[in-house]
């Protein structure tokens, strides 16, 4: 038990040593000092609360997802019978209900419709599983439901192509070491720490910046509009907020408009004549032919320029635009078309994301409360020092040694595996001060009783380390249980305090049981007293 | 040199003998924790209420002018908001709820805090806002659950591995005292009005972890003393694995709250919940070890035989064969 060959005392050194090296520049660069660049750097992570900045969670509307497929499936299936060799009348097109459905003029096409329609219906998937089913109902009406699969398969894609929409953004904004993560099937948690602005941000994630292109239905009369009746085959859409129309409506036709998400590029500038800030776009190839069809075959047709929902503006077609090229003129101010050309670039969100948690904090209240959070550790520590050493001497100081090696291995685990301290964790850094000095409290108060009822010196220790090692495992195992299952259930900054917590069980179980021994056992080797003072 | 002794040798302090009254008191407390939760309420924030909090500093004030504030925040409509002195004397919490219609719309969210922020900032030029948490009802509500979850689990899962460690009493008895501590704690938070966050849950975890601590310190040394001393009355035998491990517990607790003490005085404001709530649960939590945890085992049936092999049925036969009773 107490008998430590050198290859054991080297390599507990060395682990030690190791560990503790790994936390040098993490503390380093704490005090203010930069770490060179030059030399390896496993640095802990400052939590939001403790460096200041933002944490927002994102979460995708489903439904959205799913009327957004609808929309795509009834403009294909229109486009397929409509291209049929020979044409497939159809009509009664309803979305209604989540599912598609229509009817055959002629009954005796069933069978070629359901040949065009199969390969629409075909998943994406490896599994061969189909994103929608068709079923015939008397013989002429088609209903085509969507999948469970589909319907998943396309909220993962959505999310995926969302989350790397979100990155292009903040990637826009410059700010530096941002952390994106998809949680779970639909959410998308953004960290940025040490932001000074989160609103330029909170604009920029708002915005799902879905631009469409659309024919003003100039029959529908203005009274209906506001009462948000509309023809079959138009859709009512409001200005929007700070539009000189606010406040009222016009009716669009809902399909044949052109998407803005082929652009090329999308820049803030000034209207020549106004001096307003505008957006000029630039379609890709595709974009650009089909815009100039539509702005041909409409010329002196008004059309709506609609941003997430709301017309930004609807001018008359003058002339038919052929050079790929427009501007997006409406009531911005230089920030707002700002922003809304960085989301243009980086693509439309597929995706209405809204904000479900946001937490932002001051970069003042972090400084302030690595500050006092440092003290606070230092006269603790202190405190156990002197109590420590008061209660048993010679041991005590070992065990104090031990304590600030744990404190360090600590660090410098939570460097290699880049984890975060958050002000949680600090907390947790003084529990696991306290478990650790328990260790040692029990083997010390054992080998007093040892001494008490007789055992010699060697024997005492040797009873001490054996017989504390029982209650220190069950608790440490105990403690262990509590901590992995606070960092399941937990989020954030609790989290943070998990991650303190199950590191320092396996630390302290190492300094305050394993590098106090083989001191200790060095020590009696050494001067091979017949008295301990403890 | 002489060391310091906090706990004379040899204690005999009859502890099992106040048992019965003090489990009458213990759970006459846990019935009152709960009758406070569920009448007076806890105080939930924003983690577990959503809703929007807005933490902020008077850098020029002494005192954060409470009343004042909440006049300021009722005349802009938000009915009840929540005010609360927040760490220093100078630094304040306010909690309003959204109204249904911004849930999820970070744009209203946002006029509001924008609305409050400068209402307060007109009146106080030294207002410095050090933190905006937005929590819609969804969230904090999967927080409430998730936080159930891990309590429960938590105790649960100890209590199972204890069972298997020691017996089936020890494992009933550790699970007793666990929650005999975590309703103390939380019928602490309803009395006091504290706000209860996801770090008080973390604080109770912490609790969990460090009662558990003491009551498996004290099993370890029972189970000794019941294969050592076969022949003692388990009261008595209670009584001297107690004393036996007193001088531990006292120096451990008294460890643990110097090094917690300064982290309630000067340490980070928003962490005095936590280091409260783990500063009282030592108490309890040492308490709950010595009190709840060990005169259950008498009850429960806890003998000297219970870490004794037992017989096999093959042994039994052969026994009976040799005609022994």
């Amino acid at each position: 038990m107490l008998d430590f060959p050198l290859w054991k005392r080297i390599s507990l050194w060395g682990i030690a040593l190791v560990m503790v090296l790994a936390a040098l520049p993490s503390i380093v660069s704490l005090t203010g000092v930069r770490w060179p660049e030059s030399l390896p750097d496993p640095m802990v992570n400052l939590g939001l609360d403790l460096a200041g900045g933002s944490h927002i969670l994102l979460e995708a509307d489903q439904t959205q997802v799913a009327r957004q497929r609808l929309d795509t499936m009834e403009e294909s299936v229109r486009d397929a019978l409509r291209r049929a060799e020979p044409r497939i009348r159809h009509g009664d097109i309803s979305t209604s209900g989540g599912r598609l459905s229509f009817m055959l003029e002629n009954p005796g096409q069933v069978d070629a419709a359901r040949d065009l329609l199969e390969p629409l219906t075909t998943g994406a998937g490896l599994t061969g599983q189909r994103d929608w089913t068709i079923e015939v109902i008397d013989g002429t009406r088609f209903v085509m439901t969507p999948t469970r699969a589909g319907l998943e398969l396309a909220v993962t894609q959505a999310m995926d192509s969302a989350t790397e929409v979100v990155r292009k953004r903040i990637d826009a904004l410059g700010t530096r070491e941002p952390t994106i993560i998809r949680q779970g099937d639909e959410r998308i948690v953004v960290q940025v720490p040490g932001l000074d602005d989160p609103q330029a941000l909170k604009d920029l994630l708002g915005q799902t910046a879905n631009l469409e292109f659309k024919l003003v239905d100039t029959s529908v009369l203005p009274a209906d509009a506001a009462r948000g009746v509309a023809p079959p085959g138009s859709q009512i859409v409001p200005y929007a907020q700070d539009s000189a129309f606010a406040g009222t409506s016009i009716a669009v036709r809902r399909l044949g408009g052109i998407r803005g998400d082929s652009l090329t590029n999308a820049q803030q500038s000034f209207d020549p004549q106004t001096n307003a800030a505008v957006v000029n776009i630039t379609f890709n190839s595709e974009g650009a032919s089909r815009f100039a069809r539509l702005t041909t075959e409409n010329v002196n047709r008004q059309f709506a320029i609609i941003l997430d929902g709301e017309v930004l503006s609807a001018p008359v077609i003058n002339e038919p635009i052929l050079g790929g090229t427009a501007v997006i003129s409406g009531s911005f101010n230089v920030e707002s078309a700002n922003a809304l050309a960085i989301s243009l670039r980086s693509g439309a969100l597929p995706v209405d994301l809204a904000v479900v948690e946001e937490r932002t904090v001051g970069p003042d209240l972090g400084a302030d409360a690595i500050r006092s959070g440092i003290l606070a550790m230092t006269i603790g520590s202190l405190l156990v020092i002197a109590l420590m050493v008061a209660a048993y001497g010679r041991f005590g100081i070992y065990a104090t040694v031990g304590l600030v090696i744990n404190v360090l291995m600590i660090l410098g685990i939570m460097a290699v595996m880049n984890t975060t301290l958050t002000l949680p964790g600090i907390a947790g850094f003084v529990l696991t001060i306290g478990s650790a000095v328990d260790a040692n409290v029990l083997i010390y108060e054992r080998i007093r009783e040892e001494r008490k009822r007789g055992r010699r010196v060697i024997a005492a220790v040797e009873a001490g380390y054996r017989e504390a090692s029982r209650a220190i495992y069950d608790a440490n195992v105990t403690n262990f249980i509590a901590g992995v299952l606070l960092f399941l259930f937990g989020s954030g900054p609790v989290r943070g305090f998990a991650v303190v917590l199950i590191i320092g069980l396996f630390t302290s179980v190492f300094t305050g049981v394993t590098l106090t021994r083989m001191w200790v056992a060095g020590w009696l080797r050494r001067t091979r007293p017949n008295h301990l003072t403890i | 040199m002489r060391l310091l002794k906090l706990v004379p040798d040899n204690t005999n302090i009859k502890f099992q003998r106040w048992s019965v009254p003090f489990y009458v008191v213990s759970i006459l407390l846990i019935i009152a924790s709960w009758a406070l939760v569920f009448t007076k309420g806890l105080n939930y924030g924003v983690d577990f209420e959503g809703g929007q909090e807005i933490r902020a500093t008077f850098t020029q004030s002494t005192e954060a002018p409470v009343a004042e504030l909440r006049d300021t925040v009722s005349d802009l409509g938000y009915s009840e908001p929540v005010i609360q002195r927040f760490g220093d004397a100078n630094q304040v919490s306010i909690r309003v709820q959204l109204p249904e219609s911004a849930e999820g719309d970070k744009a209203a969210a946002d006029r509001i805090s924008d609305e409050i922020i400068g209402a307060i900032s007109a009146d106080h030029p030294d207002f410095r806002l050090d933190g905006n948490d937005t929590v819609s009802g969804k969230v904090s509500g999967e927080f409430r659950t998730t936080a159930i979850y891990a309590l429960a689990a938590a105790m649960v899962a100890i209590s199972i591995y204890i069972w298997v460690r020691f017996e089936w009493q020890f494992g009933v008895g550790a699970l007793f005292a666990l929650f005999h501590d975590v309703s103390l704690t939380m019928g602490m938070f309803a009395l006091f009005q504290m706000e209860f966050s996801l770090q008080i849950i973390a604080a109770i975890l912490a609790i969990i972890g460090y009662s558990l601590n003491d009551t498996i310190v004290i099993y370890d040394r029972i189970r000794e003393n019941l294969k050592k001393y076969r022949r003692m009355p388990l009261p008595e035998l209670l009584d001297l694995s107690v004393n036996e491990t007193l001088a531990r517990t006292v120096m451990t607790s008294l460890t643990l709250l110097v090094a917690l003490i300064p982290l309630l005085l000067v340490g980070p404001s928003s962490l005095f919940g936590l280091t409260a709530a783990i500063t009282l649960g030592i108490f309890v939590g040492t308490y709950s070890s010595v009190y709840m945890g060990a005169p259950i085992l008498i009850w429960l049936g806890v003998t000297s035989d219970s870490f004794v092999p037992r017989e096999s049925a093959a042994d039994q036969q052969e026994r009976k064969a040799r005609g022994e009773a």
